[in-house]
């Protein structure tokens, strides 16, 4: 036995197989049990409607404007804002990358993230309500007559994405930026390229794939806003967001399956806006060139 | 003469923005600590006087202490358990090379690229059929999801630092594996697990969609009893709300400051791909 034993073995061990790569099993396992199994029996759930056909959460679905306008208010509110983000991130990480010393600054930025969307919105409900600071400030310099209402309204929760989006995207872009080897752009001024001309065709061609993740994970983000929508936007209107419906569908009709059709349609516009990033990259970035870095 | 004008004022604009964004965060954050303790606050720049009451309040009011220990609880286990799950599992995708290692790495970087409320809402579902949600348990199981594949990732460029031939030596002098884990790769590890374990120990703190989607009203950690006090507003004083609100906050700074003694601030969103 055991001599038939042993070759198998060394024969698993030559694919890389031992006991050591058995210490991957607990982990993978925990994955698929707790988010690959979930994820297939919600979509197997989502054709398994409480009434109807096995298509009827999805009709349901398109059928009522109540529901799949949730997907065009999200999208108002997440593509504005991930673009927004994104594009203030560049210059701000081209010009932090001369710095020497960018830990205060990554430090202080890193906190909103670190802090969460719940407590953004209950801090920009204090400072940015009619008599927080904000309105205060603007009423004292006479930028305004009357307080500006920007809580309970589409503006609350976009304010809400900037404070927690940007400096996501930021250090996102700092990393990125911070892997391009300086010389190449020193290499561009010396021939004579003026800054807007490095930028544009030596730093922008080796941020694109970068860029286009961090669009990407900054959209998703955006897309699936779910407390500050609910805390500091206006959740039965304006900021009727994907993610309340899901929510409302699952824990306030108890609807599972309804409730796992709105969570796959969400997970399919996110793979969507993905694939069509991703696929623009490459109208952008052609060639063999390498950031060096990552 | 004129591009360096340009060159200056772009700067100018640059940092003039930078400026503005984290004056605007301090006064959010700095509005809610004022406002914790003030006793009335109308049309003035600061609030008429200053008392604790409010901390008192919330501390009874909240049960803020129950809500600490559960925090606590959901947060060791999380941490332990990633930490017993996760080092392992990088110190075996970083040493050896198997057929579909790329899919597995794919299984891994799945949960922290999908957002939690999206897997979230199937997760809970098949944890209130196993009759795990509600109960602390479900919460941490929730937790783990996106936190083991976090351990893995922030892992493997650690293990991968360790000279292979320390390991070999202490195989020779006949370490099983789990001596080789405790007394030579933990030991070489440390830096590693600590950055990922504060790491996974602040996100948890922070992390609202997954509690909130899997807690029962026992099994509630701090973030989520904020966002019901904050849902609630109007129930109680707004004063005591900001007082829990900067309880959390010093609960997840606190952490975020121990973590960043080890790790560097972009790590944190860049989850560590590289060192």
């Amino acid at each position: 036995m055991s001599a038939a034993r042993l070759p198998l073995r060394r024969r698993l061990r030559e694919y890389g197989l031992d006991s050591v790569t058995l210490l991957i099993i607990p982990a993978a396992l925990f994955v698929l049990a707790l988010f690959i199994y979930p994820f297939l029996y919600g979509l197997v759930l989502s054709f398994h409607p409480k009434a109807g056909g096995w298509l009827a959460n999805y009709t349901k679905f398109f059928a009522d404007p109540f529901l799949y306008d949730t997907i065009r208010i999200t999208l108002v509110i997440a593509v504005p804002v991930t673009v927004l983000n994104v594009v203030l991130s560049v210059p701000v990480a081209l010009r932090v990358r001369l710095l020497r010393n960018q830990r205060l600054l990554t430090t202080i930025l890193v906190i909103p993230i670190t802090l969460g969307t719940v407590m953004v919105a209950e801090g920009l409900l204090t400072y940015l309500g009619p008599r927080g600071w904000l309105n205060r400030t603007l009423l004292e310099f006479g930028l305004v007559d009357s307080p500006v209402r920007l809580v309970h309204n589409y503006w609350g929760v976009m304010l809400s994405l900037v404070i927690t989006g940007f400096p996501f995207t930021f250090l996102l872009t700092l990393s990125y930026v911070t892997g391009i080897d300086p010389a190449l752009e020193q290499a561009g001024a010396v021939l004579g390229a003026r800054p807007r001309e490095r930028f544009r065709r030596i730093l922008l061609p080796l941020l694109a794939p970068g860029l286009a993740i961090t669009l990407a994970l900054a959209f998703v983000q955006a897309f699936t806003v779910f407390p500050s929508a609910i805390l500091l936007g206006a959740p039965a209107g304006p900021t009727r967001v994907i993610s309340i419906v899901a929510y409302q569908a699952a824990f306030e009709q108890y609807d599972y399956s309804m409730a796992s059709a709105i969570a796959m349609l969400m997970a399919a516009v996110q793979l969507l806006i993905i694939t069509l990033l991703l696929a623009a990259r490459t109208l952008v970035f052609r060639g063999p060139v390498s950031t060096g870095k990552g | 003469m004129r591009p360096r004008i340009g060159e200056r004022l772009w700067a100018w604009a640059v940092w003039t923005l930078v400026g503005f964004f984290v004056l605007n965060l301090l006064a959010m954050i700095g509005s809610v600590v004022v406002n914790s303790f003030g006793t009335r606050w109308f049309n003035t720049w600061l609030p008429a006087g200053y008392t604790s009451q409010w901390y008192t309040l919330a501390w009874n009011e909240f049960q803020l202490p129950d809500i600490l220990l559960v925090t606590a609880e959901v947060v060791g286990a999380v941490v332990l358990i990633s930490g017993a799950i996760g080092v392992p599992a990088a110190y075996a995708m970083a040493r050896r090379n198997f057929p579909g290692k790329q899919a597995v790495m794919f299984l891994f970087l799945l949960p922290l690229l999908v957002p939690p409320i999206t897997y979230g809402i199937p997760m809970a579902t098949v944890l209130y059929q196993a009759h795990l949600a509600g109960t602390i348990w479900g919460v941490i199981l929730a937790n783990l999801v996106p936190t083991v594949p976090f351990v893995i990732l922030i892992m493997i460029p650690f293990v991968e630092q360790i000279d292979p031939r320390v390991e070999a030596a202490a195989r020779v002098f006949g370490a099983g594996l789990a001596r080789l884990f405790l007394q030579v790769l933990v030991p070489l590890l440390t830096p590693g697990i600590l950055a990922a374990l504060l790491l996974v120990l602040v996100r948890t703190i922070a992390m609202f969609e997954l509690t909130f989607l899997t807690s029962g009203p026992t099994s509630q950690t701090l973030v989520v009893a904020l966002y019901y006090a904050v849902f609630a507003a109007g129930v109680r004083p707004g004063q005591s709300i900001d007082a829990m609100a900067v309880v959390y906050m010093i609960t997840t700074l606190v952490w975020l400051l121990i973590a960043l003694r080890f790790v560097n601030p972009t790590q944190i969103v860049t989850r560590a791909k590289r060192q």
